[in-house]
C-alpha cells in the first residue's frame, strides 16, 4: 500500500509541476497582487492543463495525507522528495530547460538534505 | 525594458511570499489537524470535516494563495530553478515546528537544513530562466 501511495504521489507531483510550468512559460510573466491573481485566476480557467496540473495536485495532496496516516513522516518526506530529480531531468528533456553542473549538483545537495530532513 | 535586478529583486520577492504563505499555511493546518482525532484515511468525509476546523480552513486558503505565488514564480524562473530554491521552505517548517509545536530537531535534521541551504544557495547562482517561451508578457 506504501509504495503504491508513494508512486500516486511522485506521478502526480511530476505531471502537476510539469504542466504548470509548461503553461506559464507560455502565458508569460505574471505578477502577485490582487489584480495580479484575478489575472491569473482567468488565466487558470482557460487553459486546460493548469486545470489538469491542479487535479494531479489534489491527488499528491490527499496520497501524501494518506501516506502520513499509515508511515511515518520521516519515511514520507524523503519519499517525496523523490519527485525533485525526475522533475530537474523533465525539465531538461521536455521543457528544454538548460541544466548546467552548478544546477544539477543544487539539486541532488537540496535532495540529500530533504532525505536527511524526514529522518 | 526592465534592468536585470529589478527582475531578480521581484523573483526573490515573489519566492519569499510563496516560502513564507507556504509555511503559514503548513503550520496552521498541522495545528488545526492536532485537534482531530485520527480516522481511517480512505474515508474523503474525515478531510471535508477537517476543512469545518478554523484552522485548517485558515490554512488551505493560504496554501491556496501561495500555490498562485508558484505559477507566478513559474512564469518568471525555470521549474529546475524553482524546485530546489523554494525546498528552502522545508527549513522554515523545522524552524517553525521547533519553536511553535515544539518538535525536536536532531543533529541530522540540522544537517538535512544546512544542506537544503548550500544546495539552494548553489542554485540560486544560476540563470533563473533559461527558456523564452512567452506569448503574452504583461
Amino acid at each position: 500500500m506504501k509504495w503504491f501511495l508513494v508512486g500516486v504521489m511522485v506521478t502526480a507531483t511530476v505531471l502537476s509541476d510539469l504542466l504548470q510550468s509548461f503553461e506559464m512559460k507560455r502565458a508569460g510573466e505574471q505578477s502577485v497582487g490582487a489584480r495580479g491573481f484575478i489575472r491569473l485566476l482567468k488565466i487558470i480557467a482557460h487553459r486546460r492543463f493548469l486545470i489538469l496540473a491542479i487535479v494531479c495536485m489534489a491527488f499528491s495532496f490527499f496520497s501524501f495525507m494518506a501516506l502520513v496516516q499509515v508511515e511515518p513522516l520521516s519515511f514520507a518526506v524523503p519519499a517525496s522528495a523523490a519527485s525533485y530529480i525526475l522533475e530537474t531531468v523533465l525539465a531538461k528533456l521536455v521543457l528544454r530547460e538548460q541544466i548546467g553542473m552548478q544546477r544539477a549538483a543544487g539539486a541532488l545537495i537540496v535532495l540529500a538534505g530533504v532525505a536527511l530532513l524526514g529522518g | 525594458m526592465r534592468s536585470l535586478p529589478r527582475a531578480l529583486l521581484r523573483t526573490y520577492s515573489v519566492l519569499l511570499l510563496f516560502i513564507g504563505l507556504k509555511a503559514a499555511g503548513n503550520l496552521s493546518l498541522a495545528w488545526g489537524m492536532t485537534h482531530l482525532t485520527a480516522e481511517a484515511s480512505a474515508n474523503p468525509l474525515f478531510y471535508l470535516r477537517a476543512m469545518l476546523d478554523p484552522f485548517v480552513a485558515l490554512g488551505v486558503v493560504l496554501l491556496i494563495v501561495a500555490l498562485l505565488a508558484r505559477m507566478v514564480l513559474l512564469s518568471v524562473a525555470d521549474l529546475s530553478f524553482v524546485l530546489p530554491v523554494t525546498a528552502v521552505g522545508y527549513v522554515l517548517a523545522a524552524l517553525l515546528g521547533k519553536a511553535v509545536l515544539h518538535e525536536v530537531v536532531t543533529r541530522q535534521r540540522w544537517l538535512g537544513i544546512f544542506l537544503i541551504f548550500g544546495g539552494a544557495a548553489l542554485v540560486s547562482f544560476t540563470r533563473q530562466k533559461t527558456t523564452d517561451t512567452g506569448e503574452t508578457s504583461k
